[in-house]
């Protein structure tokens, strides 16, 4: 199995400020891999060349054998990339379903004046695509929350729908940003398992950005790691616990040299 | 028990004189003596009462409120001397008009009606009753106490008696503000009799006023309504189907006789709400749905009017000469063309920015009718004459009711189209649109094309109702198709609820039908247009009548809030 999605020296500034500085990486197809830093590191920015909502300064992104840089949001979409953000940004007055119903939209054909007469063709779309929804919402265990609109609905609901409707565009890739944010250990570990269930049963790829160590270490097979918008170290878990370099990003020059990189290799 | 005397006190002199402050601005603009001579009850009660009494009954009631949880006669006390404090204003008033007005000295620099000229003797002799200064003034502050009584009553009687005395109220001001038009249709059916019974000259008799307000009491007090509505519920789903199809039919025959059961005047005024149901279905769209705040629509509007002009004027500025319905697929295709145009370039723009460009193209196209440049085109400033009513099948559509179909099917076809695309694909793609931007693109929706789609369907039913109005009026000047006009459409859709079908045409009847048949209120037509918006977005944001999500949405809230309430007094 090949790369999916390969970045080649993505750079944006924005003027003098260099957010993200030739960053590469190799995502494996079916494989969940993260990409981890301190606060401010740029990995939201990344994200954000990646789906088309910035166009990067330079390089190059490949995704499924196409270049993708500079496409808009909505045909990266189309490709296959999808995605969930850091504080929910769901539809928030528009039910669960329709939620995902909107998420469906890139495999929806039917023409906007067939509505109007409700061709036939229209009819068995919009069935279908209302029975997919529900299976999602299923999926991702909200059965029977369908008609509630989306901001009032439990925040964990709220994680796991936004989810829901990143799935219901059938992507190849999913980008989840922060999926655990806010949310308590018995539900990062929950979510965990349910992200394992993502690649294992529907083989999409997914690439997270997060913070809680606990997540990371424990799902990911291949981890980068960023400050300053460029990479300082990349492999698997295991490796980048007792990379030096990581530690003293995220706990200060002082800290890394006085740590016994050894007794370092915490259990995840 | 200080406390709660002192919370009492504060709680009745502010609403007071908040009431006082609100009674004087009415009396001072001259809305209390320009709705006096309108009759409600007999002829001793009329619109100017209702004016004058309405700060007394408003104090009394949020006084009342602030005061819920003590004892029914110390809220109602509350409301009796709220009421009263706020006829204080309107009592020194009575002063400064006699003292100064009447008895002015002539010679004196100092003139009061210059400055405010509604204090006048004619307003004076209303406040005081006619019964001089203190005899008056005695009555003045008693009946707004009494009003204050009555507006506590609205917060302290037992929710079954308040929804009957709230609603028998409203029913007998509004059967008695219409007394002229209710008669009309009366009329119409041979119904003299009960023209007879029900009013004396152009008022409600008082006694059928009381009836009135007996009958809608009872069927609230005994929950007409509710009983109604669990007996339907009984039905099986085939008798509902058929139920409905009943009053479909029902609704359609209503819809048919409307014009020929309210005479001509009214009919007119049918018409240019049926006109603005329309304008207000095509904006729902593009600011209700797509979230797409455009204050210019009155240019789309003024396209198919002029549009519709050019092309069948049988004056020197008519040089085709197409028949109505010739013209009229050019004049929606000139407005959905001039909605692309202005859909490109501001694409780029959200919310406030959006709204500022488009109300600049708006008056563009106001003050391009108007100049020399386009004269040879439209008119000038002299607009296009002779713009020939439509005719269908030999008939000639000359009269407000023949007119008034032409509308309701515009309207119909508006709501329909509405309806469906509310309910499909490019629906969800517009409310996705509004609620996020950002990630609807990131669903993959395509943001042009999607914001070009609501603006031209906004503008295609905008400029079919400007058509229409060009053939009803006959002559077009540019000075007709003014900011106003988007400004109505605008509030319209706010007032009936964002989003909502039956909203627009509720929003209609309130702005647009209201002041039609109430001429009195011309002067004061904008002041109550911001009075009402702000009432609304304190009291009431989701409009009058919300859309069904947005009642979901409330009821989800109100049943959290609930839960959490329950879940406290559980602690």
């Amino acid at each position: 199995m090949g790369a999916i999605l390969s970045t080649h020296k993505v750079t944006k500034r924005f003027g003098g400020l260099v957010a993200v500085n030739s960053f590469e990486i190799d995502v494996q197809e079916q494989s969940i891999s993260s990409v981890i830093g301190p606060n401010g590191a740029g990995k939201t920015t990344f994200f954000n060349c990646i789906t088309g909502f910035y166009t990067p300064t330079e390089g190059e992104i490949i995704f499924d054998g196409h270049y993708i840089q500079g496409l808009s949001t909505d045909r990266v979409t189309q490709k296959g990339i999808s995605r969930t953000y850091q504080n929910i940004r769901l539809f928030s007055k528009m039910t669960a379903i329709e939620n995902i119903l909107v998420g469906q939209h890139p495999h929806l054909k039917t023409l906007w004046f067939e509505a109007l007469y409700k061709s036939r063709r229209f009819l068995k779309e919009e069935a279908e695509a209302l029975e997919e929804s529900i299976r999602l919402l299923n999926f991702v265990g909200l059965s029977g929350m369908g008609d509630h609109v989306a901001h009032n609905l439990p925040y964990g609901a709220q994680r796991r729908l936004e989810i829901a409707r990143a799935l219901a565009s059938k992507p190849k890739l999913l980008l989840l940003d922060e999926p655990t944010a806010g949310m308590n250990p018995n539900e990062s570990v929950e979510l965990m398992h349910f992200i394992r269930r993502l690649r294992d049963e529907l083989g999409i790829t997914i690439l997270l950005i997060e913070h809680d160590m606990k997540v990371v270490m424990g799902i990911s097979e291949e981890i980068w790691v960023m400050d300053f918008g460029g990479k300082i170290a990349e492999g698997t878990p295991l490796q980048i616990q007792r990379n030096p370099r990581v530690i003293e990003a995220y706990l200060g020059r002082g800290a890394a040299s006085g740590l016994n990189l050894t007794e370092e290799g915490e259990e995840a | 028990m200080n406390i709660l005397k002192e919370n009492f006190r504060t709680t009745m002199l502010r609403f007071g004189l908040v009431g006082s402050i609100v009674a004087l601005y009415l009396a001072a603009v001259g809305m209390i003596e320009t709705f006096a001579p309108r009759m409600l009850i007999g002829t001793s009660i009329t619109l100017g009462h209702v004016f004058l009494l309405l700060a007394a009954v408003g104090s009394g009631f949020f006084s009342a409120r602030e005061l819920k949880e003590h004892s029914l006669g110390i809220t109602a006390t509350a409301g009796f001397i709220s009421g009263a404090v706020s006829s204080l204003f309107l009592v020194i008033l009575t002063f400064v008009i006699q003292f100064f007005v009447i008895q002015a000295d002539q010679g004196s620099i100092f003139k009061l009606r210059e400055m405010f000229v509604n204090f006048s003797p004619t307003l004076l002799e209303f406040l005081t009753f006619g019964k001089g200064l203190i005899l008056g003034n005695i009555l003045l502050i008693g009946l707004f106490g009494i009003m204050g009584v009555l507006g506590a009553s609205f917060s302290f009687l037992p929710k079954r008696i308040r929804k009957g005395w709230i609603n028998g109220l409203a029913w007998v001001f509004g059967i008695g503000l219409f007394s002229e038009n209710v008669g009309q249709i009366f009329r119409e059916f041979n119904g003299t009799s009960l023209n007879k019974l029900l009013f004396t000259g152009k008022s409600l008799n008082p006694i059928a006023a009381l009836l009135i307000f007996a009958i809608v009491f009872a069927a609230g007090y005994y929950g007409v309504k509710t009983a109604t509505n669990n007996k339907w519920k009984t039905f099986s789903p085939d008798q509902q189907k058929q139920g409905r199809l009943i009053f479909t039919v029902l609704g359609i025959l209503f819809l048919v006789a409307l014009p020929w059961m309210v005479g001509l005047f009214l009919s007119q005024a049918l018409f240019i709400i049926g006109m603005y149901v329309m304008m207000g279905l095509g904006l729902n769209i593009v600011v209700g749905y797509a979230g797409l705040l455009d204050l210019g629509y009155v240019a789309f509007f003024a396209f198919g009017a002029y549009t519709m002009g050019i092309l069948t004027s049988t004056g020197e500025l008519g040089r085709v000469g197409f028949s109505f319905w010739a013209a009229l697929p050019f004049a929606v295709l000139a407005g959905v063309l001039w909605g692309l145009l202005l859909g490109f370039p501001v694409l780029r723009m959200r919310g406030d920015y959006l709204a500022i460009v488009t109300l600049g193209f708006g008056e563009i196209i106001r003050i391009m009718a108007l100049s020399n440049w386009l004269a040879p085109l439209g008119g000038g400033a002299q607009g296009i004459l002779h713009i020939p009513q439509p005719e269908l099948f030999g008939l000639v559509l000359d009269s407000p009711q023949l007119m008034y179909y032409l509308v309701v099917l515009g309207a119909l076809l508006a709501a329909f189209v509405t309806i469906r695309l509310r309910d499909s694909r490019l629906g969800r793609q517009w409310m996705a649109m509004r609620e996020d931007e950002d990630v609807a693109e990131a669903m993959g929706i395509n943001l042009v094309q999607t914001k070009l789609l609501a603006f031209s369907m906004g503008a295609a039913f905008s400029s079919l109702a400007g058509a229409i109005f060009a053939a009803r009026i006959g002559n077009i000047f540019p000075h007709s198709f003014n900011i106003l006009i988007s400004m109505n459409a605008i509030s319209l859709i706010i007032v009936g609820g964002l989003g909502s079908i039956p909203g627009v045409i509720v929003g209609a009847i309130i702005l647009i039908g209201l002041p039609e048949m109430l001429r009195e209120f011309a002067e004061y037509r904008l002041l109550m247009y911001g009075f009402l918006l702000i009432i609304m977005m304190i009291a009431k944001p989701e409009g009058f009548w919300p859309e069904k999500r947005r009642r979901q949405e409330l009821k989800d809230e109100r049943d959290r809030q609930l839960a959490s309430q329950t879940a406290e007094l559980e602690n």
